[in-house]
Parts: C-alpha cells; structure tokens; sequence
C-alpha cells in the first residue's frame, strides 16, 4: 500500500514518513497510533520485530484494516476504520484502556501536529481562534506514554514552518516528543533546536532549515 | 424484582424530564445508542445537557449523534473530548451552534471523561491526573506535585441517565458486549442513575449469559429495550472512506 499522493511534495511520501517512525519500534513495545498518517505504521512489516497496537477506544493487538467485504462494523482503531484483530488481543473498555495509557504501559504513541516546538512541546487539538477543540485522548496520551513520536508535514500549505522555536498554538503536552518524521526528513527536539536523523532524497540541509522555524542540528 | 424490560424505544425514554444529564455510549459507529437518541428526538425533552466522545457527524453516513439534539434545540450544555472534527478542515454539524451561542460546550480530553464517569460510579468524588499539565485544560484548575510530578484535579461525572448499547443481554439486565462495541458502555452505566440499553439480539431469560462472562453486570441496568430489525432499527454501518484531496 502506498499512502503518496500525486501532489506529493519534494521528500518522503506519507507512507515513507510512516516507515521511518515503524523502524525504531522496538520488539514487544505496545504502540498507539493516532488518526491519519500515523495509522499507516502499522502497514509496514517489522519482522522479526512484533508490537502490540493499542486503540484509546480499548482495542489491544488490532492487526491490518478488514478486507473489503470481512468487516467486522462493531471492531474500530481510533480512527473509525474497520480493523482486524491478531491472536493473543483483548478487549477492555474506556476506562481501562486509559488505565493502560495513564499507568505508562504505551511505549510509544505516534500522533499527527499542526506544530511542535525545539523544547519538545506540541499542538494538534486546536487552530487559531476556532472556538471548539478535538482532543480525544492526545492529551492522555502525550503526557502518560513513555515516548511521543509525531509524524506531519514540515510547513503548512502556505509554507509557514511546523518545526518551530515555539509553539503559536495551544499546545497539548510539553517536553514530551523525542521524534518527528515529516516529509522533509527526520528530526529529534533537543531543546536549542531540532537535530536531524536523516534528510528525505533531494531534500539539502539548506532547504530543510529554510523550512523550519528553529535551529537545525547535524 | 423490577421489571427491567420495555416494550419499546419509545417507552424506554418517555419519562426523561428537561433539564436532564445523559451520558452517551459509542466510539465511531460501534456501541452508539443510535435508536435511543432518536427517540429522545421524537420525545422532545429539552434543555438537556448531553455526555458523549464527540458531538458527532465528522464520518458519513451520519447517524443519530448529539449534535441532531443540537440542531433541534435540546440541549444546553455538551460536555465531550471532541467540540471540532479531528481534521482541521472538517466542521462539525455542531460548531455552527457552539460558535452562535446556542450551546454550551465542556471540552474533556478522552480519558479524563472516562475516569469522571467510572469515579462517579466509583464513589470516588474527584482524582488527581497528569493529563493536560501544561495546556489551556489546566488555567484555573487545583495543581498538586505527587513524587516530584504535577497533576491537576478533576471532579467525578454523575449523569441521570445513560443510553447504551449492547450485543447481547438477559433480562436481568446482564450486558455482554461485542468487540469495541464495549468502549464507554460500562462507565457510562456505572456513572447513571438510570442506565437504558438497547439490545441487539433477542433478550435472553436470567442465567442465558454465564456469569464469569457478563461484562457489565445488571444492578448498573434499569431498563432494556430490544432493537427492532432494520429498517425500524437503526444498525452500524459501513463508514464511507474519504478519499483525499
């Protein structure tokens, strides 16, 4: 599966941003993707490596998305898809799957943001002056999980940096991401500035830093 | 015993007075009440202040969701971990009413939601959580540091009524439920004072479900109904995928 779009910008597709954040899952981590991009990390095969995912709505050990046609409609990820289940998952409801995020059993939780800061804040419930919120349950998650990882573009679409010094919008944890995959490459909050891991192919450090709004790292 | 069983849907909320608190069960299409919110639509109690995960209507095809409450002019208050669509570019049903003035909106982050409500049942009147230190969430609200760590209080969520949803239940009011059909079905009961499940399969005499695989037990149930089959009733459906822009 390929999450490219045909107006894919310069670097990684959505698909190749997710690959590259599936890569550090380590075996036996219990991982919780968020809606959209990060929901592609659990199209890449880890093998030998295993994790468990984990769903906020008290799914544990879902697998792919239900073939067409095999779709269980009472079985949903966080996004709403139709998923499957592997052998060895449970079921529990809200208030202990949230006991599961709370008590610091997710590993890791890849999450999507409209920002995120050198010092390793973020913002993805809340845009500009819109006076409602969609939170879910990022907030549980940023603070609780033993790593946060976000996976997003690197500038909106009218080109304003995403990585930014600090965050304009109101964030939803601080000091709490360790990683960003954008399309531009990957890179790691450390405080002064964001350090890269990697650029994405044809992307030079020049055009990397003219896109981010703090100080890149090497 | 208290006969637990109502003829229908529209018996099962025919007493539910303005000014009541209504918890609502569902995550996505799974464990939704939808034919007991469209009968409190047909009942037409007002002023209502509604509990839910979102106010609902950011997947198609739209079912029976809070904000329709809204849109009739029910409800005062909502109190939900979602007042705006998970993506920026989509616009609730609801945001035109909350941006008006016309309701009232409680924004929760999803696991707080859950624990008000299971410490309302709980007799647990408030707790401490890490979640939201540091955001807009905190301004104004009790901190505490517990072993060097902050944590903010919140308080439990009691609710007159909770509208569930349920695959499988006896008439003692036993509910079982079927994969993530479960999500806040069990807190939302345990947080109510009067908890009315809609039942998918036929309901079973007491002792049908073996007691070691009761998931939420009958003393949290006071009424069931049984759903009619579609057309009548309402069932979940396939989510139609967006395709992107």
């Amino acid at each position: 599966m390929s999450g490219s779009t045909p107006d894919a910008p310069l670097g990684f597709t959505r698909q190749q941003m997710a690959d590259r954040i599936a890569a550090r899952f380590e075996d036996g981590w219990i991982v919780n993707l968020g809606v959209g991009m990060p929901t592609l990390c659990s199209n890449v095969d880890i093998a030998p490596r295993r994790v468990i995912y984990h769903s906020e709505n008290g799914v544990i050990g879902y697998g792919p998305i239900a073939p067409a046609g095999e779709e269980d409609l009472d079985l949903v990820n966080a996004g709403g898809q139709n998923v499957t289940l592997l052998a060895g998952a449970a079921m529990v409801h809200h208030a202990d799957s949230f006991a599961i995020i709370r008590g610091g059993r997710i590993d890791v939780t890849v999450m999507g943001a409209y920002e995120v800061s050198a010092g390793g804040d973020f913002a993805n419930w809340k845009i500009g002056r819109a006076k409602g919120g969609g939170i879910g349950g990022a907030m549980d998650l940023a603070a609780c999980a033993k790593r946060v990882f976000l996976v997003m573009e690197h500038a909106t679409r009218s080109g304003a940096p995403r990585l930014v010094g600090r965050c304009a919008l109101p964030v939803t944890a601080r000091k709490v991401v360790s990683l960003v995959a954008t399309n531009l490459g990957v890179f790691a909050p450390v405080g002064e500035g964001f350090r890269i891991h990697e650029l994405a192919p044809g992307v030079t450090r020049e055009a990397a830093a003219a896109a981010t709004g703090a100080k890149l790292l090497d | 015993m208290t006969e637990k069983l109502r003829p229908d849907l529209a018996a099962a909320v025919a007493d539910i007075p303005d000014g009541a608190t209504i918890a609502f069960a569902g995550f996505g299409m799974p464990g939704t009440p939808f034919n007991l919110i469209a009968a409190l639509a047909e009942q037409g109690a007002k002023n209502l202040t509604l509990i839910a995960n979102t106010t609902g209507g950011a997947q198609q095809p739209r079912m029976p969701d809070i904000g329709m409450l809204v849109e009739r002019g029910r409800v005062r208050k909502v109190i939900c971990a979602f007042t705006a669509a998970t993506r920026a570019s989509d616009v609730l049903p609801f945001t035109k009413y909350y941006e008006a003035g016309e309701v009232e909106a409680e924004l929760v982050p999803q696991g707080t939601l859950a624990e008000r409500l299971r410490a309302a049942g709980a007799g647990i009147p408030a707790f401490y959580t890490p979640t939201a230190v540091g955001t807009e969430l905190a301004e104004g609200r009790e901190r505490r540091f517990f072993n060097g760590r902050e944590y903010l209080l919140e308080h439990a969520l009691p609710v007159d009524y909770a509208f569930l949803r349920a695959r499988r239940a006896d008439a003692s009011g036993n509910l079982q439920f079927h994969r993530s059909q479960r999500n806040f079905n069990p807190v939302m009961a345990m947080a109510a004072r009067i908890a009315i499940a809609e039942i998918e399969e036929p309901i079973l005499p007491p002792g049908a479900i073996d007691p070691d695989a009761v998931h939420t037990p009958g003393i949290f149930i006071h009424r069931l109904v049984q759903i009619p089959p579609p057309p009548l009733g309402l069932w979940p459906q396939k989510r139609q995928e967006r395709v992107r822009p």
